[in-house]
């Protein structure tokens, strides 16, 4: 029995100080990661809201795409300089947990659309009595 | 499996868990983020509402006729600021030192109060000029995505001040510490949520 074990402890020692390392890392930023997020994400803010509040590009859906874009990189510096995600942490969990719910957010948001869209487009025209009682 | 089976008439094998004593918080810090994974389903399940109805305005108001950016500017810096003194409030967690960490926690709860303020002015100057959640399924949507992410910043706000009296108390223990990372990934998860409501709901209902 102890001969079964014995592969496992010898490893236990290495294993345990790389997932500390990796927790320390996980859990606590510096002073450097926080401010270099914080500016990231001013600059990330900032162009957003001056392209629409400027009307820059004169072009919703061409503004709407590049809103989104940098919404989306603004979400993945949250995630690395406050947040401190990384591929590591918890022996990968943490990250394979993300990846499921983005997996499941990204179903919810464009299924929802997608069909409802479609449900709109094949409704049967409304005469002009039945939209009166329509509530 | 085959190799661990134990011999017959041995004991019983023993198993290692070093997963759990590796980190020493007891898996705490894992559950609390398979907690904000199921609250990002919330939020994704309101963003789809939002999705589907955001142009539903019942001949009411739309975006553009209702939203202030300049006041989503101001909030959108507050909850950014916000997130930067939880940092440093981290920070001196780590360094253990407990007035520094009191201070910058306040700082934190007033930055999220100011936000909680001004986001209680939007709605009650909203609710004044007509534009209630009952209006339209426009406005319904709306109100239950920002009431939602709203409700999140003033629970978090009450658990700001729960840990700055127990840490007032008790000093920065271990099960502290452990309570403050808790709050801080709750914290910077919500000011995520922030991103995707300022982007989807306000700038691209105010081009409409």
């Amino acid at each position: 029995m102890s001969q079964v074990t014995e592969p496992g402890l010898a490893g236990e020692p290495h294993g345990h100080g790389e997932a500390h390392e990796d927790h320390s890392h996980d859990a606590q930023g510096t002073f450097k990661s926080y401010v270099t997020g914080f500016v990231l994400s001013v600059i990330l803010t900032a162009i957003p809201f001056w392209l629409v509040m400027a009307n820059v590009l004169n072009d919703t859906l061409l503004t709407s795409i590049v809103i989104m874009a940098f919404a989306a990189v603004q979400i993945v510096v949250h995630m690395i300089y406050f947040l401190h995600m990384n591929t590591k942490s918890e022996g990968g969990w943490t990250f394979l947990a993300l990846l499921f719910t983005l997996t499941l957010v990204v179903i919810t948001l464009v299924g929802s659309i997608w069909v409802m869209y479609h449900m709109d487009q094949n409704m049967m025209p409304m005469s002009p009595h039945e939209a009166l009682q329509k509530p | 499996m085959h190799e661990t089976t134990p011999p017959p008439g041995a004991t019983a094998p023993v198993f290692y868990d070093e997963e759990g004593h590796a980190h020493g918080d007891g898996g705490t810090l894992f559950g609390f983020w398979l907690y904000l994974m199921s609250d990002c389903l919330i939020f994704a399940a309101l963003f789809a509402t939002f999705g589907v109805l955001g142009r539903n305005y019942a001949a009411g108001p739309s975006g553009a006729d209702l939203f202030d950016l300049r006041l989503v500017a101001v909030n959108t810096g507050l909850l950014l600021l916000s997130s930067i003194t939880y940092g440093f409030a981290m920070l001196e967690m780590q360094k253990d030192r407990i007035r520094p960490t009191l201070n910058w926690l306040a700082v934190t709860g007033l930055f999220g109060a100011g936000f909680i303020a001004i986001e209680l002015y939007e709605f009650s100057h909203l609710i004044r000029e007509g534009a209630t959640p009952q209006r339209s399924a426009f406005l319904s949507s709306f109100f239950a995505l920002v009431g939602t992410h709203g409700l999140h910043v003033t629970f978090g706000i009450v658990w700001l001040v729960t840990l700055m009296v127990q840490v007032r108390r008790r000093g920065l223990i271990v099960a502290n510490q452990r309570r403050l990372m808790c709050l801080s990934m709750f914290w910077h998860f919500l000011d995520v949520v922030w991103i995707g409501v300022f982007t989807f709901v306000y700038l691209m209902g105010a081009m409409r």
